[in-house]
């Protein structure tokens, strides 16, 4: 790994600290004290059409961790995903209501400038989705979106970011190939690199392992397991080991609220919900 | 008799009669292109390439209707091209859930289909009759016209065909929409926009309706916009249609290298589209 030094930190406001909202029957988590969630989500409702898909869901989590989103299809993880970054604003027809802090300023207000937004908050999708153009402007264009850099210098951010996503070895002799020429796995991992490139301090990944092989799957959960020390991570995905084995902590959601949310271990070895147990043992979903 | 044997000879009488359907459609298309060219080689020669048109009875080639050809299709594909594009991507990205939206792309359905003389009137109507004389721009804006809608219905088509996934990830760097657009959509559907834009050219190099009132002819070498230029099309239409057998001879060449043209034109497309499927 390629050690790059981050952006410091803003300076915190003086903010109260406010306890993550307990939900359902999920004990409260105490935040360590000095620390506020990275991000922390109220009351959020949204729509599709006047299809209520998040009957008001409220989570906080920690920067430097990684949230699992487990529940069975339709019950709204990948939305909830898809607003964390206001991507669902794309469609006309959809639309949320409440409030989604991050470092305690709220992402859904108005005046809150998408674009900037989307470069605080990465995503990565479940299918690969390599821009029609070379490997290096893959990852160059998204630098180009917030830097004007001279050629070395931005060659060095290219490796440094397709290093982090652990695909350099494998292109570092074809940058000028297409990107659609890589494999499955591999385009997920520039997909990843590109996200990273921009340097977000959030990642959202909507199963971003759903659609590859078992083994690119476990090259995949190791990245984030790097990944993880220095961004805010929120995964949905299917698979419950996969939860379980890269999770810090876990979110249950079943038709568009939030049923339980703990730590992995605790909602994977002795969840508090009955409908939680149920489905993380296998029993439906 | 077994239902699998009837399902054999259901199946063996259908397949006669979808051949018989093709033989015969293609039959046509091979005896015109065999009349073409048993007519037209015979009269090819480098004279056509280097002589203007000449007068009944004497020896002469097509240059200046090549030429005039050439000129008002590029001036049709500058100006028709990059409206199309314009308009299709409104349709296809920007127009989402406006009323104007279907109303636009039914009225561009049915200037594709409009009959090219209809445009060529009408272009006769707000440039020839106000100006008082034919010109190779009114033969130029007739054939824009007609290059129009088809570039906007397949520039809007094209960039349908890409998926919503590529727009999503686009956005989710944070990148403009404008950006989207012609940073990452166009290039995604550039070769089947390339594909249109050429099947439109096809179309225009052969078309002579909207030339007949505005562009009109010109039997000698012009390169003045602003008057009459002579063009293909016309030329054929006029030496074919004349008494003199060694006009009739040249309107069989131009006719031939027309088809050519055409066919080359459409072979390159559809090349080209194929690769652009085999990418997205």
């Amino acid at each position: 790994m390629i050690d790059k030094t981050m952006s410091a930190e803003p300076a915190r406001t003086a903010d109260p600290i406010r306890p993550p909202v307990s939900v359902a029957t999920a004990p409260t988590e105490t935040p360590a004290p000095g620390a506020r969630p990275k991000v922390e989500i109220r009351d959020l409702r949204f729509f599709y059409k006047s299809f209520e898909a998040l009957k008001g869901v409220s989570l906080a989590f920690d920067d430097k961790s990684v949230t699992a989103f487990i529940g069975p299809s339709g019950c709204g993880k990948s939305t909830l995903l898809r607003v964390m970054n206001r991507i669902y604003e794309l469609y006309p027809e959809q639309r949320a209501t409440g409030e989604v802090l991050i470092d305690g300023r709220d992402m859904l207000a108005p005046d809150q400038d998408l674009n900037l937004l989307r470069a605080k908050v990465g995503m990565v999708f479940q299918k690969p989705t390599p821009f029609p153009m070379s490997i290096y402007d893959n990852i160059a264009f998204g630098i180009r979106l917030y830097e004007k850099l001279p050629k070395g210098e931005m060659d060095g951010r290219v490796e440094a970011a397709l290093d982090q996503a652990a695909l350099w070895d494998e292109v570092k002799d074809k940058l000028g190939q297409n990107g659609l020429s890589l494999s499955g796995g591999q385009q997920q991992r520039l997909c990843i690199a590109r996200a990273i490139a921009v340097q977000p301090e959030i990642l959202l990944l909507d199963e971003p392992a759903s659609a590859l092989d078992p083994i690119t799957t476990s090259k995949i959960e190791e990245l984030i397991g790097e990944l993880k020390s220095r961004y805010c991570i929120a995964i949905v995905t299917h698979n419950m080991q996969q939860a379980a084995r890269i999770s810090d902590r876990t979110a249950f959601m079943y038709l568009g609220e939030l049923i339980e949310f703990d730590d992995t271990a605790t909602i994977f070895t002795h969840p508090s919900n009955k409908m939680t147990e149920e489905y993380v043992t296998g029993r439906f979903g | 008799m077994t239902l699998y044997a009837r399902r054999r000879i259901r199946n063996a009488i259908a397949l006669a009669l979808s051949g018989a359907a093709m033989v015969f459609g293609v039959a046509w298309l091979a005896a015109i292109l065999w009349a073409l060219l048993a007519n037209g080689v015979s009269a090819l020669s480098i004279a056509m390439f280097t002589q203007m048109t000449p007068p009944p009875g004497s020896a002469g080639g097509l240059l200046n209707a090549i030429y005039g050809s050439a000129v008002m299709t590029v001036i049709a594909t500058l100006i028709g091209a990059p409206v199309g594009v314009f308009a299709g991507t409104y349709l296809a990205e920007y127009g989402e859930g406006s009323r104007l939206v279907p109303v636009i792309r039914f009225v561009n359905d049915i200037l594709l289909s409009a009959p090219s003389i209809i445009v060529g009137l009408f272009v006769y109507e707000i440039m020839v009759v106000q100006v008082g004389h034919f010109s190779a721009w009114a033969g130029a804006t007739a054939l824009a016209l007609i290059v129009i809608p088809v570039v906007v219905r397949t520039t809007e088509d094209m960039l349908r065909l890409v998926p919503n996934s590529l727009r999503e990830a686009t956005a989710a760097l944070g990148t403009p929409r404008w950006k989207i657009v012609t940073h990452v959509l166009y290039r995604a559907a550039l070769q089947g926009m390339v594909t249109g834009a050429m099947l439109a050219v096809a179309r225009i190099s052969g078309e002579t309706a909207p030339l007949l009132f505005t562009a009109l002819n010109n039997q000698f070498w012009s390169t003045d916009l602003d008057a009459p230029m002579a063009n293909l099309p016309v030329v054929i239409f006029q030496f074919a249609l004349s008494p003199y057998e060694d006009w009739q001879k040249l309107a069989w060449s131009g006719a031939l290298l027309i088809t050519f043209v055409i066919l080359i034109l459409n072979v390159v497309a559809r090349a080209l589209a194929s690769r652009s499927k085999k990418l997205v």
